[in-house]
């Protein structure tokens, strides 16, 4: 059974291999194999977790060491898969509802001509994020961050005639690459402090302690630093979050896969693993709770302000990671809080994407949402399935997200003092505001009169439900965003689940679990609430208003391009202009010099090379003088 | 007459027996017997057979003596054994052993070169080679039209080279100095006349064999006034003997009481030695014969002397530091320093300017002949190992560079000026790469085994405490890796002149020599461990 592990990341790849190699041929049902390879993938995960239930809990990890990747003296690296329970969640999170967004995109994709690279690169990503779960040690598991990284690169530019996704691609490369940074130069750190990588003797597993308990704090708040810049890069936390907007270039289902199963969930997936770490690294903690209690007000701000479908779901995924990676900063009051948001997440998400995708689809590609209105009658099933991850996100009680976001805030209260009312008031406030901008969503794009716009080539839209292909995912993912949440909590069995991975201990909360579920959903209702009055007692101006300043500059996404460009780009251009400055000028003419005057030697030199017998004569007659001088020379002093 | 008998004992009726080790002497004696075989064969075969039967002849007495050097080094010779051979007159200990093996396998891949005869147009119907029809003609006389109309072919060349060769393998092994004399001048006179024997170009090649001659003469003279001073001084010409005497191991011979041990004697004596020795490696300010003599030689001859010489000569001048004045060291390694920084900077620095491409050769083998010193001087066992490398690697490189020198060829011969290998590499990319390959190995780029072989010299230097000079010998490579990076450049990324050379397709004698040079160059560049073992396993010099 355990020798299927390997399998989980090898299926897809192989089918990338396939499809990017197998050339024209496979044009016809490429597609089809990678969705295969997808849900093979997927089988295989089903398969593992059936046999790890059928364990004792104890026993339910299992280490799988494929072959000595780096045997170098002193310096060990193995290719090996560590398959527990926090792995298991991501890897059916990730083949699961990797292989729905494949089944759409067969729909979704149909009529573009580069359709078997698409799907190639789709299960490009799916192997990265799979080895990047199933890694045993930091190194392997950078290979996977890696790839993550090039197959999101590829499929946000995937339609690179367009200089708006190329530009998108390379941004959302070149922040990650930041980001990356931060994971190398953690590796390295434990490295040179522990001499190895692999999550077994580094993190402990249950019952034993690992290194990191011998190490000093400032040394794991370093590493803890560095691998929250990691996870700020993949998961877009502020201040690596740019990219996150701009990768609405790519096709829709990529932005299901990047948002819901792949890509922005490793930074989570990194925090809670090295869990470890940052349980003794206080202050790192800390700085991860403040990132994501930032990045969740910002994100939702943004989300608010877009007027674009995909882009106010962009903030609204920026905003809720900032949940899951402040209730992995609340450490293990937080971590499988974190993680069950994440799943209950992954299902709304990649529902509420798919379903935009769906609306513009029927929409001849449009994505101003105030170039929508009314398509509630035109689009039942999606308007349906949209719904229901809409009442799911705003936490609407029963639904999946009620669940894993109550439990994320009831731990941020149960974080204690000061700091947990605080952390407990900006989770309530963004609660509120994802109420607001998903109910805003809603009202603009299902209810309210038509405001549909002719296209660029003057076609009038005539929006219908999409085939079946991209019907069934979204259903599906329905049935998900409905019921996962409940599931999770009966029985508290995601906790039970989980905690033998992450550790789990209940915090002091001033507030009774009750209160906080009622005042959440409260604020929920105040956000619906508003966003109604806004938004649906009165026509929507299909030309934006102005706007306060506070829009104006969420419109913008809170300005961050612009800062990035006065902090970052400007001194960056400034010195790279000067050291091509220093480059040219100094170094190129003392190198040109240099060589000038040895030219100049070498043809005066030369001259001595007259040709006559008689001056070489003297020539070797002189040396010898000198030599014969010089030894004398030498036992005289 | 009483000083003399004094000096050899007192008593001239004990002169003893000459007792010859024929066996660990055999790799000299089977050359020599193959050279004396194509004397014979010159002389009594009709001219139509000499070519194959010299052929033959040379490479099997190469062969034959290889396998001499490999069965002795199977009995232990060079790493676990040494021996002093002929009374004391030949050493037979690893470096020895390694060099002569070295030297005969250059000599096969020369002998291959010799023997091409698809490059150079037919004369009188009849394949010719690279050399003269007939030594003895005036050049553009009568008599060498009709001996080229007739076909001949100066076959000689052969037994001539077997001889130098025979000298070059006793050179680096001769532990007396007038044995390695002797062995100096038995290598030389047969350069000096191969010299001459270019087919195209001749004046411009028997000038070089002249200067190469009178300076070789000049340098020789010097030679032998070192050994008469250093006779004075120790009373011997046995290098382990002089050495016993600096060390004051020896009681003075009581003939020679009034200049034995008279330092002055010792030193001028030293530095004389060095002359001769320095002037055979190529090293400034003795090095002015080497570009001249290298651009007239015939290109084959060229390509052997700068290998096999080269290999010879460092062979005996270790032999010399190291066994006959160990004791010395602070008193000849500032003066070698010097030489060494000289020969570096000198050799990189007017490479930059030449135009030809034989004439950049030259000053590039100058400018290794001051890397190979920076290991001389090491004097620690490191830097044996290395320098044997290094000569290794150098001699391969350097035939293959030269061999690729005959096939680029105009109207009038081969086209060495620079300017005409401009596109070369467009017209034949495969020369072209194979060139800048050996290039690059010149310069010492990592993966060829230049790289290697500089690695271990600098390497060992340092070591033995040289520093600065590996300094300056890493600012002269850069310097040198200008120049050969300049013909890379200009082979392949400018356009060919119009008329410019055709390359000519070798026959297979040359198509190997250069396949060897390549295989070699790969393969001590990627997987140099087994022979840089090989090298510093070797035992050191026997005393």
């Amino acid at each position: 059974m355990n020798s299927l592990i390997p399998l989980l990341v090898a299926a897809p790849l192989a089918g990338a291999a396939l499809l990017l190699l197998g050339g024209r041929r496979l044009d016809r049902f490429g597609h089809w194999l990678a969705t295969a390879f997808a849900a093979l993938s997927f089988a295989f995960g089903l398969a593992l977790l059936a046999s790890m239930l059928g364990r004792e809990t104890a026993e339910r990890q299992v280490d799988v060491n494929l072959f000595s990747w780096i045997p170098v003296n002193g310096f060990q690296a193995d290719v090996g898969f560590q398959l527990d329970q926090l792995s298991i969640t991501f890897v059916l999170l990730i083949t699961g509802v990797g292989t729905l967004i494949h089944l759409y995109s067969v729909g979704y994709m149909a009529h573009d001509e580069r359709r078997r690279r698409f799907f190639a690169y789709l299960n490009l990503f799916l192997a990265a994020m799979l080895l990047l779960v199933l890694a045993d040690n930091y190194l392997l598991l950078y290979v996977g961050w890696e790839g993550v990284g090039l197959a999101s690169y590829l499929l946000i530019g995937f339609w690179q005639h367009k200089p708006s996704a190329a530009t998108a691609a390379k941004k959302a490369f070149l922040v990650n690459r930041v980001g990356d940074m931060g994971l190398s130069i953690a590796i390295m750190l434990m490295f040179a402090e522990f001499g190895s990588f692999a999550f077994g003797p580094l993190l402990g597993s249950e019952g034993t302690a690992g290194a990191v308990g011998q190490a000093s704090e400032g040394k794991l708040t370093a590493i803890g630093l560095m691998l929250l810049l990691a996870a700020c890069g993949k998961s877009a936390q502020v201040p690596l979050q740019s990219w996150l907007g701009d990768a609405m270039e790519g096709p829709t289902p990529v932005s299901a896969l990047i948002h819901a199963a792949t890509m922005v969930t490793a930074g989570v997936y990194l925090i809670t693993r090295s869990a470890s770490i940052f349980n003794l690294a206080p202050d790192a903690q800390t700085t991860v709770v403040v990132v994501g209690a930032v990045t969740l007000i910002f994100g939702a701000i943004v989300g608010c302000a877009k007027d674009d479908i995909k882009k106010a779901l962009a903030g609204s995924t920026m905003s809720q990671i900032g949940y899951m990676i402040l209730a992995a900063g609340l450490g293990p009051i937080g971590y499988v809080y974190a993680i069950m948001h994440l799943v209950t997440h992954g299902f709304f998400k990649a529902g509420l994407f798919l379903g935009a995708g769906s609306v513009m689809h029927g929409m001849n590609d449009e994505v101003n949402m105030r170039h929508y209105g009314g398509l509630r009658k035109y689009m039942p099933v999606t308007f349906v399935t949209f719904g229901l991850g809409y009442l799911a996100i705003i936490g609407f009680p029963g639904l999946s997200g009620f669940f894993s976001k109550d439990k994320i805030i009831e731990a941020a209260f149960a974080k204690g003092g000061t700091e947990g009312w605080i952390l407990g008031g900006v989770t309530l406030l963004g609660a509120a505001i994802t109420a607001f901008y998903m109910t805003r969503v809603m009202l603009l794009t299902f209810f309210g009169e038509k405001r549909w716009q002719p296209d660029a080539e003057g076609h009038e839209p005539h929006p219908h439900e999409s085939p079946s292909t991209m019907k069934i995912p979204m259903i599906v993912l329905a049935f998900g965003s409905v019921f996962a949440g409940g599931l999770f909590t009966l029985n508290s069995s995601f906790l039970h689940w989980l905690e033998p991975v992450t550790g789990h201990a209940e915090g002091d909360s001033p507030l009774s679990p009750l209160t906080v579920t009622l005042i959440t959903t409260l604020c929920m209702v105040a956000g619906v609430a508003v966003s109604y009055l806004m938004y649906g007692r009165s026509p929507v101006p299909v030309v934006p208003p102005v706007g306060s300043a506070l829009t104006r500059a969420a419109r913008r996404d809170l300005l961050q391009d612009d800062f990035n460009h006065a902090v970052l780009v400007r001194p960056g251009s400034a010195l790279a202009a000067a050291l091509v400055y220093f480059d040219s000028r100094g170094l190129d003419g003392f190198v040109n010099g240099l060589a000038a005057t040895i030219g100049g030697v070498s043809s005066r030199l030369r001259r001595i090379q007259n040709g006559y017998v008689r001056s070489y004569a003297l020539s070797m007659f002189g040396g010898t003088l000198v030599l014969v001088a010089t030894t004398l020379l030498m036992r005289s002093v | 007459m009483s000083h003399w008998l004094a000096a050899a004992g007192g008593n001239s009726a004990s002169i003893p027996a000459p007792h010859v080790e024929y066996g660990q002497l055999s790799p000299m004696l089977v050359v020599f017997g193959a050279a004396v075989a194509g004397i014979l064969a010159e002389a009594f075969l009709p001219r139509r057979a000499r070519y194959w039967s010299q052929v033959t002849i040379a490479l099997l007495g190469l062969a034959g003596a290889f396998t001499a050097v490999i069965v002795l080094a199977s009995q232990g010779y060079g790493s676990t054994r040494v021996d002093l051979l002929a009374m004391g007159a030949v050493a037979l200990d690893g470096p020895a052993l390694f060099l002569q093996g070295v030297i005969l396998l250059v000599a096969v891949v020369a002998v291959l070169t010799y023997a091409e005869r698809k490059v150079e147009p037919k004369a009188g119907g009849v394949p010719v080679d690279a050399f003269v029809a007939q030594a003895a003609a005036t050049p553009g006389g009568e008599q060498e039209r009709a001996a080229v109309r007739a076909g001949f072919a100066s076959t000689e060349v052969f037994p001539l080279t077997m001889f130098a060769v025979g000298g070059m393998l006793l050179f680096p092994a001769a532990n007396d100095l007038l044995t390695m004399f002797v062995a100096l001048e038995v290598f030389s006179l047969p350069l000096y006349l191969l010299c001459a024997l270019a087919r195209r170009r001749r004046l411009l090649s028997q000038e070089a064999a002249v200067k190469y001659f009178l300076l070789g003469a000049f340098a020789s003279a010097f030679f032998l006034f070192g050994t008469a001073l250093l006779y004075g001084y120790a009373g011997s010409v046995r290098l382990g003997d002089i050495a016993d005497v600096i060390s004051g191991e020896a009681p003075a011979t009581q003939a020679l009481l009034s200049t034995t041990q008279n330092d002055a004697l010792l030193l001028i004596g030293l530095a004389l030695l060095s002359v001769g020795l320095l002037f055979k490696v190529g090293a400034v300010p003795f090095h002015s014969w080497t570009p001249d003599v290298y651009q007239g030689a015939p290109t084959p001859v060229t390509g052997f002397m700068a290998a096999a010489t080269k290999v010879a000569a460092f062979g005996a001048l270790m032999r010399l530091f190291y066994v006959a004045f160990p004791g010395l060291r602070w008193d000849w390694r500032p003066v070698m320093w010097g030489v060494a920084i000289l020969t570096m900077v000198v050799g990189a620095v007017l490479a930059v300017t030449q135009q030809d491409v034989k004439r950049l050769l030259a000053y590039s083998s100058i400018a290794h002949a001051g890397f190979i010193l920076t290991g001389v001087i090491a004097t620690n066992k490191q830097g044996l190992g290395a320098v044997l490398f290094y000569l290794l690697a150098y001699s391969f490189v350097t035939l293959g560079a030269f061999a690729v020198v005959t096939l680029v060829r105009d109207s009038r011969g081969e086209a060495t000026h620079l300017s005409s290998w401009a596109g070369l590499g467009r017209r034949s990319p495969l020369l072209a790469a194979v060139f800048a390959l050996f290039l690059l190995a010149f310069a010492g780029i990592p993966l060829t085994s230049g790289f290697t072989g500089k690695f271990a010299v600098f390497q060992a230097a340092a070591a033995g405490g040289a520093t600065p000079l590996v300094i300056i010998g890493v600012l002269s490579s850069a310097v040198a890796a200008f120049f050969y990076i300049r013909v890379i450049v200009l082979m392949f990324f400018s356009d060919p002149q119009p008329g410019g050379p055709t390359v000519a397709v070798p026959s297979a004698f040359t198509a190997t020599a250069i396949g060897v040079g390549v295989l070699v160059t790969l393969g001590l560049g990627l997987l140099p461990q087994y022979f840089l073992d090989l090298a510093s396993k070797v035992s050191p010099f026997v005393r």
